[in-house]
């Protein structure tokens, strides 16, 4: 069975977001994210990868063996990532240096891998190239998010930098929010983002809940109508 | 009718509920926390203030947020206890966001996210503690000279409000290291550790609290004042205090023999810092401490250790609350394996032996099993 593209994009941005309801991709999460930027490099970074890795599994699906499908994965994912660590290292040298150490680590990502087996390996190329976009943006979503809340709390900034990544007439978007501020130190330390993270997921399970009550009351007036009166 | 109190076993009630028991708490910790005031004058009284008053606040918006009966939770005051525990290791003069970022922290993130009262891993108090000195090293290591109130150098009202609502500085001079900030930075440049200590550490001073430092840590024998009638309230076992203070005694006293040069005197250790704060009210903790036996002796040696460790090689001039935060972690761990022995089976689940002269006796005494009996099965 295919997915319909609604619900493909539906999963990946919110029901099945990589980084709020599967909880994978935490190493680079935790790591990268003390500014928005660097969040936003890396989810970029690691949808590019899981776009194409997506794209060739897709493709090469009815060739693979599934003795032998975890290493051919691991090979197109990690093929991907040099490429993508070479290209940064080249165009985007400054960004390069701050995130460097984190590019090659997208080969250990789990949630690469995981598209790859659960979704790619099974589906026809374009729902592949599709489910790779969306997680790849739902991710980056996350990271953003996360990176702009211990930016704010931690440093008083947001999207410092942004110029490197984006280019020179990106740097508007740096924002200084508060002048002279001391910060809060333990929000760009490893504790913030597992506080900023378990904080964001409370979020996200309230607005579902909120929303599911709503729903509930709907479906129940829809289904009898008496109950106003 | 006349109803008697029962006074025999299985009759008798302990009337401790949570509430009496947090209001024991709290008078056993009412004298320091009056010295405290004393000592440090009117901010000490704002911080405090502002410590009860956004907890109970916070305290609120979390019962409210997650539907949990208010009333029955609000007076408990567990939450007011948490709240002075954390005034009282905060540094006298620390602004107002300091006192209300601790309050909220410990109460949401320490309490409240794990389930509220009783769940939480981690002391809570300790764990604000912990993270404002993380997050804010500067304010939360601005100590001051103990300046009694009314006397002629202590801060005004109006000054003591400066100080805690605009970390106004006009009212400065009066700033002093802690007597384990000192010693540590002095080492580090290599002085000997003899001089420096006939220099600043008067045992009498640092047991009587007329030194810098946290608001509640100074007045050692305040505090062991407290503890003790906590003690005789039965409101903890002697062993997690007793474990705490006698593993630091034993390990600072070791070092001290060999090398009374770099270590300093076990006298030091136990007067200065947090020791006896932690000892009495943060490691007896019920809730995140171990509930058998030996597992407190263990947890109290570990916690004791610690200190002493991250005091003498650590980063930080004070490691009780890291030491406490690290032995907290270790609960879990400490409970599922040291637990008490089964009635009639050994500590590895294997049926007790009967002792000898039992076996014996019933080797004589016993009616040899009847032919029959055995024929049944």
């Amino acid at each position: 069975m295919i997915p319909s593209y609604r619900q493909i994009i539906a999963d990946g941005l919110w029901h099945n977001n990589v980084v709020f309801a599967q909880l994978l991709a935490l190493c680079p999460l935790l790591a990268v994210t003390s500014t928005a930027t660097n969040g936003l490099g890396m989810g970029l970074a690691s949808t590019v990868v899981l776009t194409g890795s997506n794209l060739l599994v897709s493709s090469f699906r009815r060739w693979l063996i599934p003795e032998v499908r975890i290493p051919v994965f691991i090979l197109i994912i990690s093929t991907l990532v040099t490429l993508v660590d070479l290209v940064m290292n080249a165009w985007i040298h400054e960004l390069h240096k701050v995130l460097g150490l984190f590019i090659p680590l997208i080969v250990t990502n789990c949630a690469i891998l995981g598209r790859a087996e659960a979704f790619a390996s099974r589906q026809p190329v374009l729902p592949a190239i599709a489910d790779g976009l969306m997680m790849g943006a739902g991710m980056t979503m996350a990271l953003v998010l996360l990176g702009a809340c211990r930016e704010i709390l931690g440093s008083g900034t947001l999207f410092a930098q942004a110029g490197l990544l984006l280019g020179g007439s990106f740097s508007v978007m740096e924002l200084v929010l508060w002048q002279d501020y001391s910060g809060v130190l333990l929000m760009l330390l490893p504790p913030g983002g597992f506080l900023v993270m378990g904080f964001l997921i409370a979020g996200k399970r309230l607005v579902e809940r909120s929303a599911s009550r709503s729903r509930q009351a709907l479906s129940a007036k829809t289904i009898d109508p008496t109950i106003d009166n | 009718m006349k109803i008697s109190i029962p006074q025999a076993a299985p009759h008798v009630r302990n009337p401790g509920r949570v509430p009496s028991l947090m209001t024991t708490v709290l008078i056993a910790l009412s004298p320091i926390t009056l010295f405290a005031v004393y000592q440090f004058g009117w901010p000490a009284l704002n911080l405090i203030g502002l410590c009860l008053l956004s907890a109970l606040l916070f305290e609120i918006l979390c019962l409210y947020s997650t539907g949990k009966p208010l009333d029955t939770y609000i007076l408990d005051g567990s939450g007011m206890l948490t709240a002075l525990l954390l005034a009282l290791s905060l540094p006298p003069h620390a602004p107002w966001w300091i006192a209300i970022c601790g309050s909220g922290f410990a109460i949401i993130v320490g309490k409240h996210v794990y389930g509220g009262i009783g769940q939480n891993p981690f002391n809570p108090a300790m764990l604000a503690r912990v993270a404002l000195l993380l997050s804010f090293p500067v304010e939360m290591t601005h100590w001051t000279q103990a300046a009694p109130l009314l006397s002629t150098a202590a801060p005004s009202f109006i000054e003591g409000l400066q100080i805690t609502f605009q970390s106004s500085t006009a009212f400065d001079g009066l700033t002093a290291a802690t007597t384990l900030g000192q010693l540590k930075t002095d080492l580090s440049q290599g002085l000997p550790l003899q001089q420096l200590t006939e220099q600043y550490f008067q045992p009498l001073d640092s047991s009587l609290g007329l030194t810098a430092g946290s608001l509640g840590e100074t007045s050692s024998l305040l505090i062991a004042i407290g503890g003790l009638y906590l003690l005789r309230q039965r409101i903890f076992s002697w062993r997690l205090p007793t474990s705490f203070l006698g593993s630091l005694l034993l390990l600072s006293t070791t070092a001290w023999i060999l090398a009374p040069e770099i270590y300093a005197s076990p006298l030091f250790h136990l007067t200065s810092g947090g020791v006896m704060l932690a000892a009495f009210f943060i490691v007896t903790d019920p809730v995140t401490s171990p509930c058998t036996r030996r597992g407190q002796l263990l947890f109290g040696t570990g916690c004791g250790a610690l200190t002493f460790v991250i005091r003498t090689w650590g980063g930080y001039p004070e490691g009780v609350a890291f030491a406490v935060l690290l032995m907290n972690a270790m609960t879990p761990l400490i409970d599922h394996y040291v637990r008490p022995r089964r009635y009639g089976r050994s500590r590895t689940g294997t049926p007790i032996k009967r002792p000898l002269w039992r076996r014996i006796r019933e080797f004589f005494y016993t009616q040899p099993k009847s032919p029959s009996s055995g024929s049944d099965k």
